[in-house]
């Protein structure tokens, strides 16, 4: 029995490396019972972290919508030298390690970077601030919306579009009842997985946060914090919020790729 | 860049200037600071920081760690982008969503709990402890958190290719004579080989530069135990921007030549398939 021994080392293999610490998450959370995982969530630095991931979420993934869209929009309805270079250059922040997409931000608004001095003097705090923690998550999280969009609007074409402006349609118009309604299933698929990856940032923003209890930390850095202060239960805690946004963020993207497959290109197909 | 064709579309100018205008300003102008930063510093000087021995032996770490981890997701990706494409079971698509877990589940998140797992007082660990087999705190434990992070890469880049690959060719085959290992090897593996390599180029991509899933296995000793992206992190942290910056430089080459391996295998890819 090939297919049986197959599926058997298959499924071996996935248990025990990637299901079984997803699994030990929430085991570990709940090593010392309920009370223990409730007050660990509740206590006032961890509110904090919460809220601040929520803020960083808030700022750069709109932001990068807007963008995605305004970049699907601009490669995919016309055609101009340079298109694939363009692209590349989009991709790229999913090839620079996230250590160094902090450091370039170091590097530029940092006290010995380009901006430092003229920052200090002007009293504006980005570095070890909530600014340098958005802007790193903006740029980690920069291809994902547009990198959606493309594939898609190009599957799409323009015949649509230039339909509804040949009838008398604004650009705008166009745009929110023609294009909009078009792409709005793999719209919501990229601002899924955007939303997931700057609500989990750990590296970028580790680096760009200074590590602020109650103020720069946000929940990745405030599990890191707690595990190294040797408060499993807490890390685990709050870590397991974290897996629950994944485990949410899976089940849509599931739901999404089943039901509205067609109208997906789907990231890394 | 001019417009070749015209198109009766508005928003050219603007969608353009705006993109252009975002991307250099989240990306490439604070991207340009790090070569910048290291071509100030002179060549002497740079191979001095940029390859130093405690940095050599963190690119060693790093970059061997993501061979092997590439490597095992190349062969163990593969079983279970066959298994996905080929066979239909219960919870299949359940077995297909737990794929992706790696992208979904924050990576210092990943990080902790694969250190509950491989300690030597853990889940897992604890039987290997006897044995004499040390996993978390060594470059195993670095090896196994690239594992982890990397699988999707494979999978989700062979899949589609396996999906494609007729079984007519594989019944020719077979009613040629040929045995079952011939077919995977002379037509199976030919078939799926370029996007193989690709979901390996991706995976080894992403284990170099890898951060939070591996700092908290990895032990963290400088000559050991120590990654390159940490050693990044513990110079910022001693406000030594040169250092940092000079290993920064080597992992963006390394970083933009992987990219450049993986879009010549994506036109080699397409050759092929025009063929």
């Amino acid at each position: 029995m090939t297919r049986a021994a197959l599926i058997a080392a298959a499924l071996a293999f996935l248990g025990l490396f990637v299901l079984m610490p997803f699994v030990a998450v929430f085991v570990e959370a709940f090593r010392q019972g309920v009370p223990t995982f409730l007050s660990a969530l509740a206590e006032p630095d961890a509110m904090a972290a919460m809220r601040l991931t929520l803020l960083v979420a808030a700022i750069s993934v709109p932001a990068n919508i807007v963008f995605g869209i305004v970049a699907a929009w601009c490669i995919t309805k016309f055609e101009f030298r340079g298109k694939g270079l363009l692209i590349t250059l989009i991709d790229l922040p999913f090839s620079v390690s996230p250590v160094v997409a902090g450091l370039i931000y170091v590097l530029l608004f940092g006290i010995n970077g380009w901006f430092g001095p003229w920052l200090q003097a002007n009293g504006v705090e980005i570095i070890f601030a909530v600014p340098g923690i958005v802007l790193a998550t903006i740029f980690v999280t920069f291809p994902f919306v547009a990198r959606e969009l493309i594939p898609l609007m190009a599957e799409q074409g323009r015949d649509d579009e230039e339909a509804a402006i040949s009838l008398g349609a604004t650009g705008w118009q166009t745009f929110w009842h023609v294009t909009l309604p078009n792409i709005r299933w793999g719209l919501l698929y990229g601002v899924l997985l955007c939303n997931a990856r700057a609500m989990g940032e750990f590296g970028a923003v580790s680096v760009v946060s200074g590590h602020i209890r109650g103020l720069t930390n946000t929940m990745p850095l405030h599990v890191e914090i707690l595990y190294t202060e040797y408060n499993f239960v807490g890390a685990f805690a709050v870590a397991s919020l974290l897996a629950v946004l994944a485990l949410v963020t899976l089940v849509v993207k599931t739901l999404l790729e089943w039901r509205y497959g067609d109208q997906i290109q789907g990231i890394g197909h | 860049m001019t417009r070749l064709k015209r198109s009766v579309l508005p928003g050219f100018g603007l969608t353009f200037g705006l993109t252009l205008a975002y991307l250099s300003i989240v990306v490439l102008i604070p991207l340009s600071t790090v070569f910048l930063k290291s071509a100030g510093m002179g060549p002497a000087d740079f191979a001095r920081v940029a390859f130093s021995e405690r940095a050599v032996a963190a690119y060693r770490l790093s970059f061997g760690a993501a061979l092997a981890a590439a490597a095992v997701n190349a062969v163990f990706g593969m079983l279970v982008a066959w298994v996905l494409v080929r066979y239909r079971f219960v919870g299949r698509r359940f077995v297909s969503a737990i794929v992706d877990l790696p992208f979904a589940l924050p990576t210092a998140v990943a990080g902790i709990a694969l250190t509950a797992l491989w300690a030597t007082d853990g889940w897992i660990g604890q039987y290997l402890a006897p044995l004499g087999i040390k996993v978390a705190y060594t470059s195993l434990g670095v090896t196994i958190a690239l594992v982890f992070v990397g699988l999707p890469f494979v999978v989700r880049s062979v899949e589609p290719v396996l999906e494609d690959v007729g079984r007519d060719l594989e019944e020719a085959a077979a009613s040629l004579g040929a045995g079952r290992f011939t077919i995977f090897r002379r037509v199976i593996l030919p078939a799926i080989g370029p996007a193989l390599l690709t979901g390996f180029a991706l995976a080894f991509a992403r284990g170099v530069g890898e951060y939070g899933s591996v700092i908290f296995i990895a032990g963290n000793l400088p000559y050991k135990t120590e990654i390159a992206p940490l050693l990044i992190v513990t110079q910022l942290e001693q406000y030594d921007y040169a250092g940092a910056t000079a290993i920064a430089t080597v992992m963006l080459l390394l970083a933009f030549a992987m990219l450049l391996a993986v879009n010549l295998l994506q036109v080699w890819r397409r050759r092929r398939m025009e063929r």
